[in-house]
């Protein structure tokens, strides 16, 4: 070991406390880079080999009911390869031990195994067998969800006839990796909704639909138009009730991961990028104090003729060494975080196998990137050393110089006391470095008000959503249009209070080149349960005429308050009218446009239907309710308020909880290293005068307060500052984060702030006590006696 | 020059206090009996300081005098407080400086010393006034700043930092800070060190004169003989222990120092 290296060793122990801030900071750095980077990537690989390997088609529509012969014209469309035709529909199910119904979507499989579009992965028992007419295979999350096994069965009304179904398999699809209702329904509530596949033999005979289908699916030959497609399709299938066929884009499940893929995209960007950032701030401050300290001992190498290269190169060892340390554990933490998170997603997002993978160009990636850092840091230390003479450098540095700044210019200082003064003073003498500290702490609060606002804004989704919007507590959806009288048959069911109906029919609107396929809801004037609200939650009334869209929508279709779109009912006669656009709504959610119910009878040319009914429950009745509601034919899906936001805040916890732990450790990481090797640094500069200050008597206390003090008012200069950055960065999410499932609302709770500020207020006074630590230890006598 | 000279072994306690032979005062500042102080330099034993009696009286200027390594700073540290002994007590009046409590000797520290160091060791973010200043905030009886830095020459200079000060003004600036809280005793460790022969001086005719005036029991430690001469008595040291304490008859003033 050559010498240069022995000092190195022994640099290393003796700065251990810094290097391993500088450490932990990488680590942290590397960690986020990693688990984000490989969550995202592990997602996207898995998605697509899914898809690939279960043949997710391409084109998807759905439709009243059309013979199966039709099925030779949509192959013959130029561009289409395969095609799967099927009977899907909705029933509602009683299964033992939850008082509330659930709702269940009967897809339809072969009665033999074979190869489909959106195929199975058969998670645990079998295949149905062929003539069985009560096997299903339910999916994993409604399985998992309500505890269901292979072998047990429930009870589902299909068709008029309440029948026992049993479970034979249980498995995944790649149509339903993210498995919601639709229509209205954002989260998943696996145990109120769940697929089940059911043999087409049977369910054609339950539903009168032999020789025929209601649901379509195909894929496209790469390089060809869907919409040419979708055009032909939509041509062809119009006479049997078409709804409108649509892209992978527009398919919920799809949608929602694509989404949730590209959020990942990017925080796996931006957050690592901030690490570095402080990681080369710290290494900065650490070697350019470290470089200055030991300005003698290298102009004394320099003096006996080691190269600047040579020089260079033992310090960057000397970086190297935290920031290797950092990338190794940082890589397995990552990798572990990324597997722990890949994980949470594969329970949200039901994937048959989700692959977790840790490419060598992300680690390549992270590893270069921190070398970079470092390297970088080294030479810009050494720079001013290697600049000047060795006989130069060999005397001791000039002490610092304080002049009399803007303080004392605007005549403030004499409201501070001396130890007061020194603080000001020393953060004014060092204006970039005392910028760069705060902004450390800055970011790190920042990191956790955006990590709280996640949270913040799904709630005031939640609530706006279901507090606001929809007020009903019980949804009824008939599974097909009724007539009005229904009504009165509801009203007289236990424990309704309250009853408004609704007539809800597909459309498809179109203004100018665009078009976009929606829900058209008519409901009725004075609606107390389903309102429209704007975006300061005050109720707006709806219109006698003309539709009124969310604002989204609107901007999809790039429509203004005034204008005429056409609307396109794909259902009964499928008229084709002309309306204007009322006004728009702030619905965070979905895209919905709203009618008022007697204009919609107009338009679709009926008298008094209705397709369900917002219902007003009193929650003491309600399980008798749910028990009527279980055998009602008549009605294909209840959805419940209560169980609704409960089961949705669980999966959003689940998912949110471990990326709010990983911000709350890195930030606390981040503002502790960054107090930590301020303050340090700032104790082997001014050991000195605070060694003199304490043999002149002064209390340890009051020492460590002119020494923390600058730290601590960096740290509240930090935190407001911080907050400030979060908000902005939060002002920026909505307009990343606004899809057409989803538009994230500014909503910042003061407790976040709060939380914020706490936890870096904590970190920054741990820090502190390991300094305040090293005060006590500080040596009054080498004081006396040494000039440096 | 110097008058009275006897070689004294250094188990016998100097002049006993409240005897009649004592100098200038014979009230007793500091009393120190039988102080040993060990360092342990890794495996290796060092006896700064062995068997040390001494008394320091009340208004005398005392010069320690001793070449390196003889001690005279271990002494210095453990009378002000800032280092206990090995074994060994010394009191402050009636204060036991022997107990090893850091509070207590902060205390004694910001109340009764005032530290005089051969680096000057000023505050370099605060101005010459406020470097006084920080130091009269906290005492419990001191004399205005301003007046401080009057009685060592430094007036004109009240608002500058120390890095716009030469060494000696720097020293200057020490002492006033050493002496605005008007100390009863006050330590000087090597206070010419870093400074030339015409500034030393100036710096040691503002100790002389703090010492008349004020009547500050002042220990002046240097490894210059020549400074000896402007004590009333001289300590000499060697190896840890006290070897010589002599009395000037004729205290010279230190602007008549040579060396």
């Amino acid at each position: 070991m050559n010498k240069l290296d022995r000092k190195l060793l022994r640099d290393l122990v003796h700065m251990r406390g810094q290097l391993i801030a500088v450490g932990l900071v990488v680590l942290c750095g590397v960690a986020t880079f990693i688990s984000m980077g490989s969550t995202y990537y592990s997602l996207l690989i898995s998605q697509k080999n899914y898809y690939e390997q279960y043949r997710f088609a391409d084109i998807f529509v759905q439709l009243k009911r059309a013979p199966e012969t039709i099925t030779q014209q949509i192959e013959k469309i130029d561009g289409v390869v395969t095609v799967r035709t099927r009977i899907v529909t909705e029933v509602t199910l009683d299964i033992s031990g939850m008082n509330e119904p659930a709702t269940g979507r009967l897809v339809a499989i072969p009665d033999q195994r074979r190869p489909m579009l959106n195929d199975l992965f058969l998670r645990a028992g079998s295949y149905i067998e062929p003539n069985q007419a009560n096997e299903i295979i339910i999916s994993e999350a409604f399985s998992e969800a309500n505890n269901l096994k292979v072998g047990d069965s429930f009870k589902a009304i299909i068709n008029t006839r309440l029948q026992t179904l049993r479970i034979v398999g249980i498995a995944l699809s790649p149509e339903y990796i993210y498995e919601v209702r639709g229509g209205g329904s954002f989260f998943p509530d696996n145990k109120h909704f769940g697929v089940l596949w059911m043999s087409q033999s049977v369910l054609a005979r339950a539903f009168n639909m032999e020789g025929a289908f209601n649901d379509l699916v195909l894929t496209l030959a790469p390089g060809a138009s869907e919409a040419e497609v979708i055009t032909r399709i939509d041509k062809i299938l119009s006479p049997y009730g078409g709804l409108g066929a649509y892209t992978r884009a527009e398919q919920t499940s799809n949608q929602f991961i694509t989404d949730e893929i590209a959020q990942n995209k990017f925080s796996s960007t931006i957050i690592p990028l901030i690490f570095l950032g402080v990681v080369a701030f710290l290494l900065h401050i650490v070697l350019s104090r470290l470089v200055n300290l030991e300005r003698n001992q290298i102009a004394i190498l320099k003096a006996f003729g080691y190269k600047n290269s040579a020089i260079g190169l033992h310090y960057l060892k000397l970086a190297l060494v935290p920031v290797w340390g950092g990338v190794a554990f940082g890589t397995i933490l990552g990798m572990y975080l990324g597997w722990k998170l890949t994980s949470i997603y594969a329970i949200y997002y039901h994937f048959p196998l989700l692959q977790y993978e840790a490419s060598p160009q992300l680690i390549a990636v992270a590893v270069l990137l921190t070398i970079i850092t470092a390297a970088f840091s080294v030479a810009n230390a050494l720079q001013n050393v290697f600049a000047t003479a060795p006989a130069e450098a060999m005397r001791p540095e000039a002490p610092p110089q304080f002049r009399s700044g803007l303080i004392e210019r605007l005549g403030f200082h004499r409201f501070f006391s001396p130890a007061i003064r020194m603080i000001l003073r020393n953060i004014e003498r060092r204006p970039l470095k005392s910028l760069f500290a705060v902004l450390g702490v800055a970011v790190s609060v920042a990191i956790l008000v955006v990590g709280r606002y996640f949270f913040d804004a799904f709630d005031h989704m939640l609530k706006m959503q279901y507090e606001k919007v929809q007020r009903q507590n019980v949804t009824l959806v008939f599974n097909e249009v009724r007539p009005a009288r229904v009504r009165h048959d509801i009203e007289r069911l236990t424990g309704v209070m309250q009853c408004e109906p609704f007539r809800a029919a597909p459309i498809r609107l179109r203004f100018a080149h665009r078009t976009k396929r929606t829900l058209l809801l008519g409901i009725e004037q004075g609606s107390r349960l389903r309102r429209l609200i704007d975006k300061d939650l005050n109720e707006q009334i709806l219109p006698i005429e003309g539709v009124v869209l969310t604002k989204k929508l609107g901007e999809l279709l790039g429509v203004a308050v005034g204008q005429q779109l056409t609307i396109e009912l794909l259902e009964g006669k499928r008229p084709i009218k002309t309306v204007y656009v009322a006004g728009f709504v702030d619905e965070l959610m979905g895209l919905s446009a709203y009618i008022d119910m007697k204009a919609l009878m107009k338009m679709l040319d009926e008298e008094d239907t209705i397709s369900g009914a917002y219902l007003r429950v009193d929650p003491l009745v309600a399980n008798q309710l749910y028990k009527q509601l279980k055998e009602m034919p008549a009605v294909s899906g209840v959805s419940i308020r209560e169980v609704e936001i409960g089961s949705i805040r669980q999966t959003i916890e689940k998912s949110l909880n471990l990326s709010t732990f990983m911000l709350i450790f890195f930030a606390s990481v981040i503002a502790f290293g960054i107090v930590y090797n301020g303050s340090r640094i700032a104790l082997s500069e001014r050991g000195r005068e605070l060694a003199s200050l304490r043999v002149l008597g002064f209390r340890q206390s009051e020492v460590g307060f002119m020494l923390l003090g600058e730290q601590a008012f960096l740290t509240l200069v930090g935190i407001p500052l911080g907050c400030f950055i979060g908000f902005c960065i939060c002002l920026w999410i909505p307009h990343r984060l606004n899809t057409e499932l989803y538009r994230m609302p500014l909503v910042i709770n003061p407790e976040s702030y709060l939380f914020a500020f706490i936890v870096i207020t904590i970190a920054a006074f741990v820090s502190g006590l390991f300094v305040r630590w090293r005060i006590k230890k500080l040596d009054l006598i080498a004081v006396l006696k040494t000039r440096e | 020059m110097v008058s009275k000279s006897t070689q004294i072994p250094s188990f016998i306690a100097e002049i006993p206090p409240n005897s009649s032979l004592s100098s200038k005062e014979k009230e007793a500042v500091f009393r120190a009996r039988r102080l040993c102080k060990v360092y342990h330099m890794g495996e290796v034993e060092v006896h700064a300081l062995q068997d040390v009696d001494l008394d320091l009286y009340s208004a005398e200027l005392v010069v320690l005098l001793g070449a390196s390594g003889s001690g005279k700073s271990t002494l210095l540290n453990i009378l002000g407080g800032l280092d206990p002994p090995t074994s060994g007590e010394v009191y402050y009046r009636d204060h036991n400086l022997t107990v090893n409590d850091d509070a207590a000797l902060t205390r004694f520290r910001r109340d009764h010393v005032g530290f005089v160091f051969q680096f000057y060791n000023l505050i370099p973010s605060l101005t010459v006034l406020e470097n006084v200043e920080l130091v009269t905030e906290i005492a419990i009886d001191p004399m205005p700043a301003q007046q401080a830095l009057e009685m060592v020459g430094l007036k004109q200079r009240l608002h500058h930092f120390p890095s716009q000060l030469s060494g000696g003004e720097q020293q200057r600036v020490a002492i006033a800070r050493a002496i605005a809280k008007r100390p009863e005793v006050l330590l000087c460790d090597e206070p010419t060190g870093a400074l030339d022969y015409q500034t030393g001086k100036l710096v040691l005719e503002v100790i002389e004169q703090v010492n008349h005036d004020l009547g500050t029991t002042t220990a002046v430690i240097t490894h210059n003989a020549a400074i000896a001469e402007m004590a009333d008595r001289v300590v000499k040291m060697r190896s840890g222990k006290i070897v010589e304490i002599s009395h000037n008859r004729i205290k010279k003033h230190p602007a008549d120092l040579i060396w």
